[in-house]
Order: structure tokens, then C-alpha cells, then sequence
């Protein structure tokens, strides 16, 4: 064993993660999900969505966020935990406007997919119904801010992959939104199809034209198998 | 021992939940052994004589028509279920939502490109007054279970179904729940 290695209990099961590694890293490398939506593998975590909280010796945390240490107690899968976690996703559909039966992402989205997973059948919330602007400027990319959770990854995409800096959010609370560095929108960025921003949307806020609908129902990512399946299934095999 | 009597109402939606409920094939004919049905527009009985078992809702309440059959259903039904995006979000109906109902009306009869000579937006006394807004049926009445989809499949809602007429909760497997 490693100076570098850390032993850390979740959900009761002991796994050695890597010292540098956050909860949410050491969990997957050991074949167990936390749900996780503003978090993606190739990008720095940003801690926006709160998906993720655990409870780390007792105490809520981002575990995205979260570096491990020797001894951590973590709980993850538990029922008082994901009825937060579904509270929140029930929070992101009640102020979006989301029509799921028309929208490129359906089968596809991780919102609708952690909706499944942690068990929603219908937001309880009441919908807040805000108009919010489309931005169909840009010849290859759109916004729909009707489906944008502000997770931030398109931000962090741009900012680190891409290096173009071209999307942030303006206001605050509720009238937060996703912003364009450009005053007449998309199209007048440096914005590309190709941009690592425009592959991370877990939404269909930020969506590359005409490749919707190509999968059919049933054979779309959720379709038939839970968000976090692809993880779980790692220690399956070992 | 009587059947379970099943009542299913039609509000702001496309007819689409309903035609899946007639997709379950073959299983219509266990389903005429397992219940009757009451007031419907399968069989266009239009008015309540009786309590009902379990009351299956699809559509969104768009109108005052829609609140009063919406409430008439809860008064009726120990079970009320709501089928289908429109029913449990107001669904591609409720795209309305963000616009000014006047917009939409001027939109639709009078400075729309379809319009010829002038337009007239519709106040007759026959036609039930809009809502300001398209609202999920749980918004307006309680609702005991919901059926997501657009429409359920047919798989779901037998399941559903089922489960419910043999007195269980209804525990869909994770293929048979989705929003669209
Ligand atoms: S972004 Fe996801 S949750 Fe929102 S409408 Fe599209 S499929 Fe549904
Ligand atoms: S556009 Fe997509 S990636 Fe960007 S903040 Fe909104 S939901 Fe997140
Ligand atoms: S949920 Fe879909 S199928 Fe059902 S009434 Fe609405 S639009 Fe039609
Ligand atoms: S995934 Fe950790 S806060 Fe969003």
C-alpha cells in the first residue's frame, strides 16, 4: 500500500482511494455511483448543483468538491439523502420550462435520467413558468434557456478546454442566466460545433443543430438502463 | 362481487394517452374482465351516477370546463390517477404559458399569417372561458398517482393499472417511466 493511499468508508463498504482524489472520483474509481449533475469527468468540478452532497462524518458536503482523507465516513445512498437530491431535480423542473415530449434531448439528458433514477414521477412544485430567451444566432449551436440547469459546464468547457471564455452567467438568484460574451448573441462568439462546450451540456440548453432525433426511442442512452449504471458496473466484473 | 368500476376523463391534451390505453392489444379482453367502465369517452357516458373505483385523467386544465370535470372526477373517484406530460405539466399545450393569454388570441384570430379579412377572437357562451394559464392536474386537485410519458406506453399503464386492482402500490420497473 502506497504512502499516497487513503482509506475511506461509503455506505458502510471500506475502499482505498488516492490522496488528491475528491469523494466523487474515489467513489467511481471503487464501481459506486453518487449522483452527479454540474460534475463531468473532464472538467474541473465546479459545485454549482449540490446534486452530489454526502454526508462526510456526519456533515452535508459536495463530494465533487470534497478531497478525500484518511477515515472519512460517507454516507451516499440513502433515503434521506436522494429525497434531497430529488427535491433538487424537482426544483430544476419546475423552473425551467421543460417540454420533454419535444425536445432533442429527451433519452438522452442526465436532468430527465436522475429524474428516473432517484424515482420522480412528477415534480410536486408548483412551475414557475418564466419566459426565457432562445438563441438561435449561431449557424451551428442554439441556446434554449427553456432547458438550462446552470450547471456551468459549457462556462468551464469554454473557458478551459476551449479557451474562448465565451459563455458566464449574468444576474443572480432566481433571474440567473446563462450569458454569451457578445452583445447580439451566439453567433457574433468564436463559438464552435466542435467546442468541448458544446459537448457537455447535460441538458438540451446547449445543443449543436441539425443531429436531433437520430436515435430512436428505445435505444437512446436512458432509454433502458439508469444514469450511473456505467459506473456501478465497473466492480461488477472485478 | 361487483367489478371495480373505472372512469377515465379526456382534458387538454391530444387524445394520444387515451389511444395508448387502447394499445394494451389483446389484454382489452382480461381488461373487460377486471372492470367496468363508467364515465368516458370510450364509451361516451358524460355524466357520474356513481362512486368509482379509480378515475384515469389525461390532459391539462386549460379551461373552466376542464376545472369543474377535473373536480367532478376527485368528488367521484377513490383513486384519481393523472396519464401523460399534459396531465402532470401542462405538456406541449402549456408552451402557451409564457405568453400573455390576449397575446396568444390576437396571435391566433387576428395578426396571424392565416388570417383573412379581419379576425374575430371567439367569445361565444358556448365555448368555456380560458385560463391564464395551462396547469398540471395535481395544481388543481389532489392527484394519488401519476403516470409519466407522452403518452405512457401501454405496458405502463397496465402495469399500473393492475397492480392497483389487486390492492398493491404501483412499483413500475425503470424501462417503463419516462417524460416523453
Ligand atoms: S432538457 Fe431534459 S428535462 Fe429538459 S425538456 Fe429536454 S429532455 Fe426534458
Ligand atoms: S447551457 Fe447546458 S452546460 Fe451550460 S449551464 Fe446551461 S445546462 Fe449547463
Ligand atoms: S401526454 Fe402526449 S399523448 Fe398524452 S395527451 Fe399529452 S400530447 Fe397527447
Ligand atoms: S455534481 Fe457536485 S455540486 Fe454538482
Amino acid at each position: 500500500m502506497s504512502q499516497d493511499t487513503v482509506n475511506i468508508i461509503i455506505d458502510g463498504v471500506e475502499i482505498q482511494a488516492t490522496a488528491g482524489q475528491t469523494i466523487l472520483e474515489a467513489a467511481d474509481a471503487a464501481g459506486m455511483y453518487i449522483p452527479r449533475l454540474c460534475h463531468h469527468p473532464d472538467l474541473p468540478p465546479g459545485g454549482h448543483c449540490r446534486v452530489c452532497t454526502v454526508k462526510v462524518n456526519g456533515r452535508p458536503a459536495s463530494s465533487c468538491t470534497f478531497p478525500v482523507s484518511e477515515g472519512l465516513v460517507i454516507e451516499n445512498d440513502t433515503d434521506e439523502i436522494n429525497a434531497q437530491r430529488r427535491r433538487i431535480i424537482e426544483m430544476l423542473f419546475v423552473e425551467g420550462n421543460h417540454y420533454c415530449p419535444s425536445c432533442e434531448a429527451g433519452g438522452n439528458c442526465e436532468l430527465q435520467a436522475l429524474g428516473y433514477r432517484l424515482g420522480m414521477l412528477a415534480p410536486t412544485l408548483p412551475y414557475l413558468r418564466v419566459k426565457r430567451e432562445l438563441d438561435a444566432t449561431h449557424k451551428d449551436v442554439y441556446i434554449d434557456r427553456d432547458r438550462c440547469v446552470l450547471c456551468g459546464r459549457c462556462v468551464r468547457a469554454s473557458s478551459v478546454v476551449d479557451k474562448k471564455d465565451a459563455f458566464g452567467f449574468e444576474n443572480r438568484g432566481i433571474k440567473k442566466r446563462l450569458s454569451v460574451d457578445a452583445v447580439h448573441g451566439l453567433g457574433e462568439t468564436a463559438v464552435s460545433a466542435a467546442d468541448k462546450a458544446a459537448q457537455v451540456c447535460p441538458t438540451g440548453c446547449l445543443t449543436v443543430k441539425r443531429v436531433g432525433y437520430a436515435t430512436p426511442v428505445g435505444r437512446r442512452k436512458y432509454d433502458k438502463t439508469p444514469i450511473g449504471a456505467e459506473i456501478e458496473k465497473k466492480t461488477a466484473k472485478v | 362481487m361487483a367489478k371495480p368500476l373505472v372512469a377515465t376523463g379526456f382534458f387538454t391534451g391530444c387524445f394520444g394517452c387515451h389511444m395508448s390505453f387502447l394499445d394494451i392489444d389483446e389484454r382489452i379482453i382480461d381488461l373487460v374482465e377486471l372492470i367496468e367502465f363508467d364515465k368516458s369517452p370510450i364509451n361516451d357516458i358524460k355524466e357520474f351516477t356513481r362512486p368509482v373505483d379509480i378515475g384515469i385523467i389525461e390532459g391539462g386544465v386549460s379551461n373552466e370546463e376542464n376545472v369543474e370535470f377535473l373536480r367532478e372526477f376527485r368528488k367521484h373517484c377513490k383513486i384519481l390517477i393523472a396519464i401523460g406530460s399534459c396531465a402532470i405539466t401542462g405538456g406541449v399545450p402549456s408552451m402557451r404559458n409564457t405568453v400573455p393569454l390576449k397575446e396568444c388570441l390576437e396571435e391566433a384570430y387576428l395578426n396571424g399569417p392565416t388570417i383573412q379579412n379581419d379576425g374575430i377572437i371567439p367569445n361565444d357562451p358556448d365555448i368555456p372561458t380560458m385560463l391564464d394559464k395551462v396547469y398540471p392536474c395535481h395544481e388543481v386537485v389532489k392527484i394519488d398517482y401519476f403516470l409519466p410519458g407522452c403518452p405512457p406506453s401501454a405496458d405502463t399503464l397496465w402495469a399500473a393499472l393492475v397492480a392497483l386492482l389487486q390492492g398493491k402500490e404501483v412499483a413500475l420497473p425503470y424501462e417503463l417511466v419516462k417524460y416523453d
